[in-house]
Parts: C-alpha cells; structure tokens; sequence
C-alpha cells in the first residue's frame, strides 16, 4: 500500500511541481509530513540539508531520500527501503518526462499563447507563496527548540537563522558553506 | 548515445544546489564544445523548461535528448540526469539512518536546521522580483503562504487554483 501512495504522491508532486526544487520541497512537506506522517519534521529538515549539500537536483535528491526513509520508517526491510526509493523518483519524473516530449513536439510555438500567459500570471505568484509557507513550516520547535524549556538552543538557533538569511540574502555567500559553518557552530554549541 | 548519457550524468553530478546552478555548465557544454544546439536554441528551451513543472535539469536534458535521438536519446538524458544523484542520496539516506542518533551527527544538525529554514526563506524575495511581484498581486503569495502555514491547505490545491484563477482572469479581461 504504501508503495501505491508514494507513486501518486510523487507523480503528483512531479505533475503540479512548478516553480523548481524550492517549490516541490513544500509539497513533499505537506504531503510526506503533514499528510501521511511517513517522515518528521525535523527528519525532513536533516533530508533538505542533505539534499542541499550533495550534487544532482534538489527535486530528485529529495524524492530518493523520501522513498527509502519512509518505507524503511513504516518498518519495512532494507531492500524495500531501495525499491522506494526507485519508485518516488521514477514518479518524480515520470510526468514531466512525457509533458517535455509532447512539448518538443508540439508545442514549442505556443509558448506566448494567451491562455498560457494568463494561467501562468496566477502561478508565478502562488509559487512564491508555496516557498514562503515551505520556509515558514520548517520555524518549529523540532527545528528551532522551545524558548521555554530550551531557551540557550532557541536563542542560538534563532541568530543562526537570521545570520544564514543575511549572508544568502545580502553578502550571497554559497549554501553549502553556510550549512557547514552551522554545522560547525552546533558542534561547538549544541 | 552514450555520449550523451555521459554528458548529462556529468552536468548531473557536478551541480550541487540545484537546478539552475546547472546552466552555465550546460551551455558550455552544449553549445560551445559538443554544438548540440546553437545559444538561442538553448535560451529558448531553457525558457520553456523553467516554466514547465518537475525538475528543472530532467526536463532540459529530456528536451536536447529528444532532439538529438528522438525517444531512446530523451531516455538516455533523463536517465544520464537522473542516475548519479539517486545513488549518492540513496547511499547517503541508508548511512545516515544509522547515525542520525550520534550525538555529535545529531548536534551538527541542531545548528544545520535552522540554516536550512533560512536558506529556503531567502530566495522568496528573490523569486519575487522574478515573478513580477506588484502592489496588485502582492496579496496572491501572501494568501497562498497563509492558506498552507495557517490552514493547512495543500500546496497541490494552491497551484491548481492559482492556475485556475490566472485562467478565469485572462478569460474576463480580454
């Protein structure tokens, strides 16, 4: 069963993914997380650094990490775990990989039609908003630790927050040196 | 036919960080040293597989391996996209498994996760200016977030009816 569902999940994900892996990644959130509860959060979270770090596309890297995590969370043996993981990514791609034929083919030359401007006015947006909920949804107390109980993590993990934000956002420094640095810092600290 | 699995299995595997970081390496291979397809061919395919769904670097190789090969080269490419990084993930998923628990793995990632929020947080204001983002469809992001953080909506249903609404919009104004 729970091959079936990571199959369409996937498939769907790969169908309605615009926007690229930033996008994707608050649906495999609400899907893998939120809706059947085959990952944690903070699992996700370690699964999105991961994904981050090592090469190949983040939409792919995720998919693979997905699918094995899952089936071998529900508890199935290893090599279930791998056919997982095969499958969320032959979902994955599988839509797309028929859509960019067919565009090949066909469509090419009705790239600025009317009716796909306009669908495409209201998508650009709500992608932006996708990523913006995918980002707040990941500010939990799994990720961040309670300011009550834990407030010496919360307060740190707060300042890594702001100080990745600034250095992507303004000094544009690279991702992966970012993670590594936090990694370094929560070594010291956590 | 190999060389083409080749190819993409290589721009596949030496992008880390996603999709787009992929261009440049694309083009220089594409273009300048194989002449798969001239810089404009390329501009506009890129353009077509940015606006599609699904990942960014399976759709472009899938583009360029239909139009050298027809159906067996677009397997080719996908498969050339596709392949390194499911078995470095698929390695890198079963390892760390079994050391998440470590306390040192589990501190590193302590200070990693909120790292991780903030790096998905920031490319927003970016993505922004991308999507042409005004004081008129500011509210649509902003309601799109909201309905999935607050409500619990899908980001499945949010795309579908963003499509929908740009659809019934350009239906009205014409």
């Amino acid at each position: 069963m729970i091959f079936f569902l990571l199959f369409i999940t996937f498939f769907q994900i790969g169908l309605l993914g615009f926007g690229g892996g930033y996008s994707m990644l608050s649906m495999i959130q609400a899907e893998v997380v939120t809706r059947h509860g085959w990952m944690t959060m903070s699992e996700f979270t370690d699964m999105v650094a991961i994904s981050q770090m090592t090469p190949g596309p983040i939409g792919i890297n995720s998919a693979t990490y997905t699918g094995y995590t899952a089936v071998v969370n529900a508890g199935y043996p290893e090599w279930a775990g791998l056919l997982g993981s095969a499958l969320a990514t032959f979902a994955l791609v599988l839509p797309t990989f028929v859509l960019m034929i067919i565009i090949s083919r066909f469509l090419l030359r009705y790239k600025s039609h009317p009716i796909v401007e306009s669908i495409f006015k209201g998508l650009r947006p709500a992608v932006v908003g996708l990523i913006a909920a995918a980002a707040l949804l990941l500010c939990t107390q799994d990720n961040f630790g309670s300011p009550d109980t834990d407030p010496w993590r919360f307060w740190i993990s707060l300042g890594l927050f702001v100080f990745v934000f600034i250095g992507q956002q303004v000094y544009k420094l690279h991702p992966i040196l970012l993670i590594c640095m936090c990694g370094v810092a929560g070594l010291i600290l956590f | 036919m190999l060389e083409l699995f080749v190819t993409f299995a290589k721009i596949g595997l030496f992008t880390i960080g996603g999709g787009y970081a992929m261009i440049p390496l694309i083009k220089q291979t594409v273009v300048d040293e194989k002449q798969w397809a001239t810089e404009e061919e390329l501009m506009d395919l890129i353009a077509v597989a940015q606006s599609c769904p699904g990942v960014f670097a399976v759709n472009i190789s899938v583009f360029i391996g239909y139009r050298m090969k027809r159906l067996p080269g677009a397997l080719m490419c996908a498969f050339g996209a596709a392949l390194p990084s499911f078995f470095i993930i698929l390695a890198i998923a079963i390892f760390f498994r079994q050391y998440r628990e470590n306390p040192v793995v589990a501190s590193i990632f302590r200070g990693i996760r909120p790292a991780v929020a903030a790096l998905i947080a920031a490319p927003v204001f970016r993505m922004a200016r991308t999507a042409k983002i005004n004081i008129y469809n500011v509210w649509i992001p902003v309601v799109a977030a909201l309905a999935i953080w607050m409500l619990g909506f899908s980001p499945v249903f949010v795309i579908l009816i963003a499509a929908l609404g740009g659809y019934a919009y350009g239906q009205l104004t014409k």
